[in-house]
């Protein structure tokens, strides 16, 4: 059977070309790998190689040929014991359905019209109720003991980063685990942040459930891409083969008169990629609820702490069991005049406006986002439904942040409840200054959100 | 697992202690790569591969003789020239070459493409696209290993341009301190992309490039697979000792471009045209099969032809597996 040899194409974006060249005569034998032409795009001239074994029977495309168009047959090779004499062009392997299926390589699969079946595996129910036993935690200890809790119930959790074992970590939250632990799983690391990343998310791939400890999210940046291109796609780049069981955890946000380069948030960059999950706590009770659903968790977790909150205490379920679902938002106050969205220290200060507003008779529901991918639209949506008035707040700046995301969102899917412009309260578009003065003007604070609330309100 | 089970286990380079079903047996496995990654290019010219294609041709001797030092069980990982190492793996051709059409029945059902293929089965890792990330990955593996004292280890291939990556020497770091079970395998082809090792490395000695943690590297012939196997054996037995990582430096050759889409303006025609006449792997095992005695030219051809006939087939099952289902779109995004 002959052979035909077609034009290539030497890019994805090539369709034409010139043949340049004709490096064999008719009659040659050629082996697979003999340069055989050269060709010429725009770009650059290249070589054709010979991919089967035989003999050159025709020369069907002189040379200097301008405009070949891709896929045409630009000479048959006789194979061997065939008459080369005799062959004739086209009539031979490649067989027509690969000339076709070349001809049509647009994806069949079209993008349906709205991508109703977001991806994003949200748990169906938030945590119910806890009517048992509660201790007295910092966010701290919480954090602690929902990793203790979790490395006793499975020998393959571990925790690495810098200063975690021996120090008791930068800012003390894994105090005591190296002593229960041992070195094997509560590990020191190098400064090395994208080094020991990529380690864990290796690490990961083999089924072991790494927890990385950043000092800050800050230095998370040298790592984002391990973070992203290894740990977020890897479950899709290979069919759902390989599952990155990792949580990647620090301290987010401002901290206190570090300037630009140590406070900084980072909730709206992780929760752009699809692959993560990225939680933001504020109470103790959701920091270890939350974090132990993590740690279970088969999908890689960004767990965004803040410093400013460690030392806040709060009533916690006394029990092993108990988790937080990650992708449920949880209503901290209920009203009815305006909905305040918030996350980590925001709350705080969304629960103080809550406050300031009561005194001046607007009733503010106050949204504790906890988890921003999957961001609990549904728990939004129905509380902007009922107040018809929606304020959102985040440390971060406000350029395609969470706030930005929600008004999308509500835009979207409630617009006819609105009776006010959605309104975001965010940091300044500025690097974080060091000056206190400075500092304190660079952040949202209470006061922003009483009067974007009253604003809403048109009082 | 890591390569197929076939074991004689000569410590040296020396030719002559393979047996010949073994020195047939890399002859086979080099060619079911060069052929495979002719018909890859062949299909790309078709329109039937798209994007980044890069082939292995040239360097097949590299990850045949690395493979045949390890066990089942052990790991690898690599950058996005990665076919040659899937079929060292064991990997099916068809499966490979259906990933490169983008096709259902592709190892990540069309969603990876050339650069991102796995295969947990066979010990496979990827297949990753940014250059340098699989070696903390692939240490990370190694961590693993470790971990839970499994015996095994894992190989970590990276090229001469990805060895000036800041996170390759993190990495070492790590490895070295924590003496993991890993084997860096450095495939010193002379370029990355069109820039070459000269140009882009202060010193070219890449097999030093652990001097600084203590990592004992060394510089191989990568176009002879018996010299790669005999290194290989020896970093493998040093490593599954328990003393922590080690380099080995390949000087190979790619004889394609980088990916499909290069001008080759950056070496003469010359210089590819010596290597091929001069060195190349597979000719060379070719030549000593034939002047030792182990097989004749009938037998080879009549391998070659078995390997014609898997290459076929994989091309055929690439054009004719479907394209992934629309639904497809959403899996696999969360487990
Ligand atoms: C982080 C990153 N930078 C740049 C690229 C683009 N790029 C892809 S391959 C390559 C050259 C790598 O050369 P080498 O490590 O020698 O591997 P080889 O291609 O020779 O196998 C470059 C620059 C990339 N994929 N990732
Ligand atoms: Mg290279």
């Amino acid at each position: 059977m002959s052979i035909d040899i077609l034009m290539p194409a030497l890019s994805p974006t090539m369709t034409e070309g010139t043949l340049a060249k004709w490096l064999v005569n008719e009659g040659d034998s050629v082996n697979s790998g003999d340069v055989i032409a050269e060709i010429e795009t725009d770009k650059a001239t290249m070589e054709v190689e010979a991919v089967d074994e035989g003999v050159v029977a025709k020369l069907l495309v002189a040379e200097g040929t301008e405009n070949v168009a891709v896929n045409s047959v630009i000479a048959v090779l006789a194979e061997e014991g065939e008459d080369a004499s005799s062959v004739s062009a086209g009539g031979s392997a490649p067989t027509p359905a690969v000339a076709q299926a070349a001809a049509a390589p647009a994806p069949a699969a079209a993008a349906p019209a709205a991508p109703a079946a977001a991806p994003v595996s949200a748990a169906s129910q938030a945590e119910a109720e806890w009517d048992g036993p509660t201790k007295t935690l910092s966010v701290r200890e919480a954090l602690r003991d929902a990793m203790a809790e979790e490395m006793r119930a499975n020998e393959q959790v571990f925790l690495m980063g810098e200063e975690v074992a021996e120090y008791n970590g930068a800012y003390k939250v894994s105090q005591g685990l190296l002593d229960e632990f041992g070195s094997k799983r509560v590990i020191d690391t190098p400064i090395t942040e994208q080094g020991f990343t990529g380690i864990a998310v290796g690490a990961a791939f083999m089924g072991l459930r790494p927890i990385v400890e950043f000092m800050t999210f800050n230095f998370a940046m040298q790592a984002i891409d391990q973070i992203i291109n290894s740990a977020a796609k890897t479950l899709y780049m290979s069919g759902g083969q390989i599952k990155s069981p990792i949580v990647f955890r620090g301290a987010n946000g401002a901290a206190s008169r570090v300037a630009a380069q140590h406070s900084q948030c980072y909730g709206a960059w992780y929760s752009h990629v699809p692959g993560l999950h990225v939680v933001s706590p504020y109470s103790a009770a959701d920091a270890k609820g939350l974090l132990k659903s993590a740690i279970r968790s088969e999908t890689p977790v960004v767990f965004l702490e803040n410093e400013l909150l460690y030392g806040d205490t709060g009533e916690v379920p006394d029990s092993d069991d108990w988790t937080v679902p990650i992708g449920k938002a949880k209503i901290v106050r209920s009203g009815s005049d305006v909905t305040i969205t918030a996350f980590s220290i925001m709350v705080k200060k969304a629960l103080a406006a809550a406050d300031a507003l009561a005194e001046q008779g607007i009733s503010a529901e106050v949204i504790d986002l906890r988890s921003l991918r999957p961001l609990d639209t549904k728990t939004i949506l129905a509380s902007v439904r009922k107040t018809n008035r929606i304020v959102t707040c985040e440390e971060g700046w406000g350029q395609s942040g969470i706030g930005a995301e929600i008004s999308a969102r509500i835009m979207e899917q409630a617009f006819d409840y609105l009776d006010a412009p959605v309104t975001r309260v965010y940091g300044e578009d500025v690097p974080m200054p060091y000056a206190a003065n400075l500092e304190q003007l660079a952040l949202p604070q209470a006061e922003h959100i009483v009067e974007a609330a009253k604003a809403v309100c048109y009082k | 697992m890591a390569t197929r089970p076939k074991k004689t286990s000569p410590k040296t380079a020396d030719p002559k202690n393979f047996s010949a079903e073994q020195t047939l047996e890399y002859y086979r496995e080099m060619m079911l790569i060069r052929r495979f990654e002719e018909k890859a290019g062949q299909l790309y010219g078709m329109g039937l591969i798209g994007g980044f294609c890069h082939l292995y041709i040239g360097q097949e001797a590299v990850v045949t003789g690395v493979q045949s030092a390890m066990v089942e069980g052990d790991s690898v990982i690599t950058s996005y020239r990665d076919h040659g190492h899937m079929l060292a793996c064991g990997m099916d051709a068809k499966g490979v070459m259906a990933e490169l059409t983008g096709r259902e029945g592709g190892y990540s059902k069309g969603k990876g493409g050339s650069m991102h293929m796995f295969s947990v089965e066979r010990g496979f890792f990827g297949g990753h696209g940014i250059v340098g990330a699989q070696v903390p990955l692939g240490t990370g593996i190694a961590f693993a290993h470790k971990y839970n004292e499994t015996g095994k280890i894992s190989a970590t291939y990276l090229g001469d341009g990805a060895v000036n990556q800041g996170q390759v020497y993190e990495a070492f770091n790590m490895a070295a301190l924590w003496k993991l079970p890993a084997l860096i395998i450095i495939e010193n082809n002379q370029y990355g992309m069109g820039t070459a090792v000269g140009r882009a490395s202060a010193s070219t000695e890449l097999f030093k490039r652990g001097q600084a943690y203590g990592i004992p590297g060394e510089q191989v012939d990568g176009m002879d697979v018996f010299k790669v196997f005999a290194a290989a054996q020896n970093a493998v037995d040093y490593i599954r000792s328990g003393k922590g990582p080690m380099i080995l430096e390949m000087k190979t050759y790619r004889y394609r471009g980088h990916s499909m889409s290069d001008p080759a303006k950056y070496r003469s025609k010359e210089e590819v045209q010596k290597m091929r006449s001069e060195q190349d792997p597979i000719e060379r095992l070719k030549e000593f099969i034939l002047s030792a005695g182990h097989s004749d030219e009938a037998a080879l051809k009549a391998i070659d032809k078995e390997i014609k006939a898997i290459v076929t087939e994989a091309a055929d099952f690439a054009q004719t597996s479907p394209e992934p289902q629309p639904s497809e779109l959403y899996t696999d995004v969360y487990v």
